[in-house]
């Protein structure tokens, strides 16, 4: 019997950063795919987005979100693949975020849901916990995803794993 | 179950066509559960849960919710279910749930329930449900808050983990 959760695929940042972590040829196989991600980015600002984008399209996306982030709770919503709020590079030395992205029924011929949960503490000030819902409004299977930054590189150790879950 | 097999798949379920409820009826021997269901509805609502078949005022839960513009939290006592959902999601669209029950098999404490609800139409959920009761849970069922339909291609999954 084939094991339920399957590591697909890992990305380890290495020295100068990357513009994105991506995961390629990901086969159809499985029922749903899960990604943990802990990273961080070199944007000049405490904070950048993650942008979710599946099979290197750029359209047809769209977000909510809840947001934590020490006073009043906030929710936006948007036409773009925002999957998380990620530790900038003007965070506090040596934090990187944590993220968890739950995507459903990948190989599907129906729209692409994804949940995510993210989470970034900083000893200071401008940090979040965002629950995000985001919705691909395309029928093709995933075969590639891409998690870039709104601004800036991924830097140097920061991880990714691809897992797929098989239902039966 | 294969030894040493932690994450496992029990039960999986894909409507064939239009329903109005389904659940999971046979599970034993794991610690914790894993539910994961991607619903098309057929009908503007919300989506429940409840155990044992169980419909008694014996659920409550706390709700935090996100639906673009405005972040609230809510919670509800005394509820003959659990209702995973707030704003509704609209007839033709589809949401999903993924819901963990930590120790679900006791029989010393109530139960709880972890759910996070993505819904891009109308909102992004984080929800603690609490099942007032303190036997195993046995059964699980699911339908839509006003009765409708669950279309067909609606998906559900039953995961078992195992901490030995």
């Amino acid at each position: 019997m084939p094991n339920t959760f399957t590591l697909i695929q890992s990305v380890t940042v290495g020295a100068g950063g990357q513009a994105s972590i991506n995961f390629t040829s990901i086969p159809n196989t499985y029922t749903d795919l899960q990604i943990l991600v802990s990273a961080r980015g070199s944007g000049n600002r405490a904070t950048v987005g993650l942008n979710l984008y599946y099979n290197s399209t750029t359209t047809n996306y769209t977000y909510r979100r809840i947001d934590g982030s020490g006073t009043s709770p906030d929710s936006s919503s948007g036409a773009s693949p925002s999957a998380a709020i990620l530790q900038g590079g003007n965070s506090t030395a040596n934090v990187f975020g944590n993220y968890s992205i739950y995507i459903p029924n990948y190989a599907s011929n129906t729209n692409k849901y994804a949940s995510s949960d993210a989470v970034n503490e900083n000893n200071g000030t401008q940090e979040y916990i965002t629950l995000s819902s985001t919705l691909w409004n395309d029928t093709s299977a995933i075969n590639s995803i891409q998690l870039t930054p709104t601004s800036g590189n991924i830097l140097e150790y920061s991880t990714a794993y691809l897992y797929g879950i098989i239902k039966s | 179950m294969p030894a040493g097999s932690t994450y496992s798949t029990i039960a999986t379920t894909t409507l064939g066509s239009a329903q109005t409820s389904t659940s999971f009826n046979s599970f034993s021997g794991y610690t914790d559960l894993v539910i994961v269901c991607d619903v098309a509805f057929g009908s503007t609502s919300n989506f429940q849960i409840t155990f044992n078949n169980d419909t008694g005022t014996n659920y409550s839960n706390t709700i935090m919710v996100g639906n673009g513009t405005t972040a609230v939290s809510d919670r509800q006592s005394n509820q003959t279910r659990i209702v995973m959902g707030y704003n509704g999601t609209t007839s033709g669209n589809r949401a999903i749930y993924n819901i963990s029950l930590m120790n679900y098999a006791n029989t010393t404490t109530f139960k709880t329930a972890l759910i996070r609800v993505g819904n891009p139409g109308a909102d992004t959920i984080a929800q603690i449900g609490l099942y007032r009761s303190t036997p195993a849970i046995t059964s699980i069922q699911f339908a839509l808050q006003n009765g409708g339909n669950m279309n067909t291609g609606s998906t559900f999954t039953l995961y078992g983990i195992s901490a030995a």
